[in-house]
């Protein structure tokens, strides 16, 4: 058994997801030969970036069977590669359409996944962060191989290796019918405004303190008033329906870390933290001096932050003169 | 339609998990209830089945976890099946798939219904692998869901919007908690939900090896992050607006 391989999520014009860079970096430093697998429309152009980042091989299908059907085709392609070559271990970014495929393979090869991995030591030992990033778990990993990782987004900060394009290997794999059975019919894609939440220099994010739905436009006022700032929302609000499942931050959100997070009455539930920990600083706004979220505030604001967050654009904007 | 949904009990979400000293999160003595994110599993298989439909609810864990069942019962729904067996105790996913997917295959269901992940180990990938393991399709992240020429159509959520999924039954479905809202039990629900019965499978009742029961994921330690400096805070006055504008000044945002 040898080999580390890194699963990566391709666009149709052969962009790699971020995910996948961070992986392939962490797979360079375990010192095992590294490839990546993508399957789908634009997967064979990945050869260039991928390689980049340290896969000396790329096994490619452009096949758009990977597309159309949600997991089960790049599974079960998966599941034949790893018996044909035998990595030790594979590595899978926290994308929705890599959770569901790792899951389905762990089934087909009975394998164990790991998810939520925050670290790895070794092909067979990572580590992971429990109650909101308090505490590290270590975990070793038994069974047969491949050992499946989901790694967190932003667990590795991606850096190319100065390697030249993989060598592509194209995927021949015959994928049978029963595994075409959940059709993606149509995308669509809400149209984005303002800098993207997982870029911006400043977030800021509201929870249930805002009390009313209409009062979100408090931060976005909040948000106009200081350069390159995004809004952003806690599970709590999205699930409430007062604003896009695209803003939300955290465990089954986006993973930030801006310069500064703004925290506008966000308790700080343990999924929501893991979202925005890294934060290079964060200022909280809460009226009950005992949520969790001022453990982690560099800034801490036990007030009503539907007067708190006016006096505070007004007076960002009084300096602008 | 005839409908199994996974349901879990986990330690109160809203209270300080604790671990115990063989590393697993406490599930024995403390307070607990019916993972949040189960009920909307649980309403979308109500809303779903239909008058001459059959909700069935699966559970695994020591005896406390039949609660998450009682909860889900006093719903709605017919009645429950609650693997237990000390063999069980400090299964991680993959051993926790194989148990659940083996209680499945007892019965045919056309749907099984669960959570997009549980609030306590928040894995997320459970559902994929007990798919995997029926050998049937799995539509994940439903935002909403209906059936649709006989098969399950959902939206399903993606990082920028959301995909139009169709899947052919039997088919497994996770649903976020967007996908509706959980009805809260009445008086008559709870006390009825006493009554629905209830199936206890052990590990040999499954047909599980000891293999199958082993796990292959293992604790080595636990170790706190170090802790953060403790940050400044204020209550709310005259001043806090300029602390602020000063604070985002050296941080050099604005």
């Amino acid at each position: 058994m040898s080999g580390i391989w890194v699963y990566a999520e391709v666009s149709s014009d052969g962009k790699v997801e971020s995910g996948a860079l961070e992986n392939l970096t962490k797979a360079r430093d375990l010192g095992s030969e590294v490839s990546a697998v993508a399957l789908g429309p634009g997967a064979s152009q990945a050869a260039a970036q991928l390689g980049g980042y340290g896969a000396t091989t790329l096994y490619a299908s452009d096949d758009a069977v990977y597309s159309d059907f949600v997991a089960q085709p790049a599974a079960h392609a998966l599941a034949e590669l790893a018996g044909q070559h035998q990595p030790e271990l594979i590595l899978f970014s926290a994308t929705y359409d890599s959770r569901d495929i790792a899951g389905r393979l762990s089934g087909k090869l009975g394998a164990t996944l790991m998810a939520n991995a925050t670290d790895l030591l070794g092909p067979d030992y990572a580590q992971t962060q429990i109650f909101g990033g308090t505490q590290i778990v270590d975990v070793t990993l038994s069974g047969p191989d491949p050992k499946l990782v989901i790694t967190r987004p932003k667990s590795f900060e991606p850096s190319p290796s100065g390697g030249g394009a993989a060598t592509v290997v194209q995927v021949d794999v015959a994928v049978p019918d029963e595994a075409k059975t959940c059709r993606r019919v149509e995308r669509h894609e809400q149209a984005a405004s303002g800098p993207k939440l997982e870029a911006a220099k400043v977030v800021v994010a509201g929870g249930r303190g805002l009390q009313d739905a209409s009062n979100f436009k408090l931060l976005e006022e909040l948000a106009r008033a200081i350069p390159g700032a995004a809004v952003g929302a806690s599970r709590a609000i999205v699930d409430s329906g007062w604003v896009p499942y695209a803003l939300q931050v955290g465990q089954t959100g986006k993973t930030v870390s801006p310069e500064v997070y703004i925290a506008v009455g966000i308790s700080g539930a343990t999924q929501h933290l893991v979202g925005m920990k890294n934060s290079k600083r964060i200022i909280a706004v809460n009226k009950d001096k005992d949520a969790p979220i001022f453990q982690y505030a560099d800034l801490g604001i036990v007030g009503d932050a539907l007067k708190v967050i006016p006096q505070i654009i007004e007076a960002i904007n009084a300096t602008k003169g | 339609m005839k409908i199994a949904v996974l349901v879990k009990y986990i330690p109160n979400p809203e209270g300080t998990p604790e671990m115990g000293s063989d590393f697993r999160l406490k599930r024995e003595g403390v307070e607990a209830a019916l993972d949040p994110g189960d009920e909307h599993g649980v309403e979308a298989a109500l809303q779903l089945a239909g008058a001459d439909g059959e909700v069935t609810y699966v559970t695994m864990g020591p005896e406390p976890a039949a609660a998450a069942i009682r909860r889900a019962l006093s719903m709605g729904g017919h009645k429950g099946v609650h693997v237990k067996d000390d063999a069980l105790k400090g299964a991680d996913a993959l051993v926790t798939a194989k148990a659940l997917a083996a209680a499945l295959k007892r019965d045919q269901y056309d749907l099984v219904i669960t959570g997009v992940e549980s609030t306590d180990g928040y894995t997320g990938t459970l559902p994929m692998t007990v798919a995997e393991l029926l050998g049937i399709p799995s539509a994940t992240f439903a935002r909403k869901l209906e059936a649709k020429d006989g098969g399950i159509s959902i939206e399903r959520q993606t990082a920028g919007g959301y995909d139009s999924v169709e899947c052919s039954l039997p088919a497994l479905v996770t649903v976020t908690a967007g996908a509706n809202e959980p009805r809260y039990p009445t008086l008559k629900g709870i006390m009825a939900a006493k009554q629905k019965p209830m199936d206890t499978l052990s590990v040999s009742d499954l047909g599980l090896s000891a293999e199958d029961a082993t796990p292959t994921q293992e604790v080595m330690g636990i170790e706190p992050v170090p802790a953060k400096e403790a940050g400044e805070i204020l209550e709310a006055g005259d001043d806090t607006a300029a602390r602020v504008v000063e604070f985002l000044r050296s941080a050099k945002v604005i």
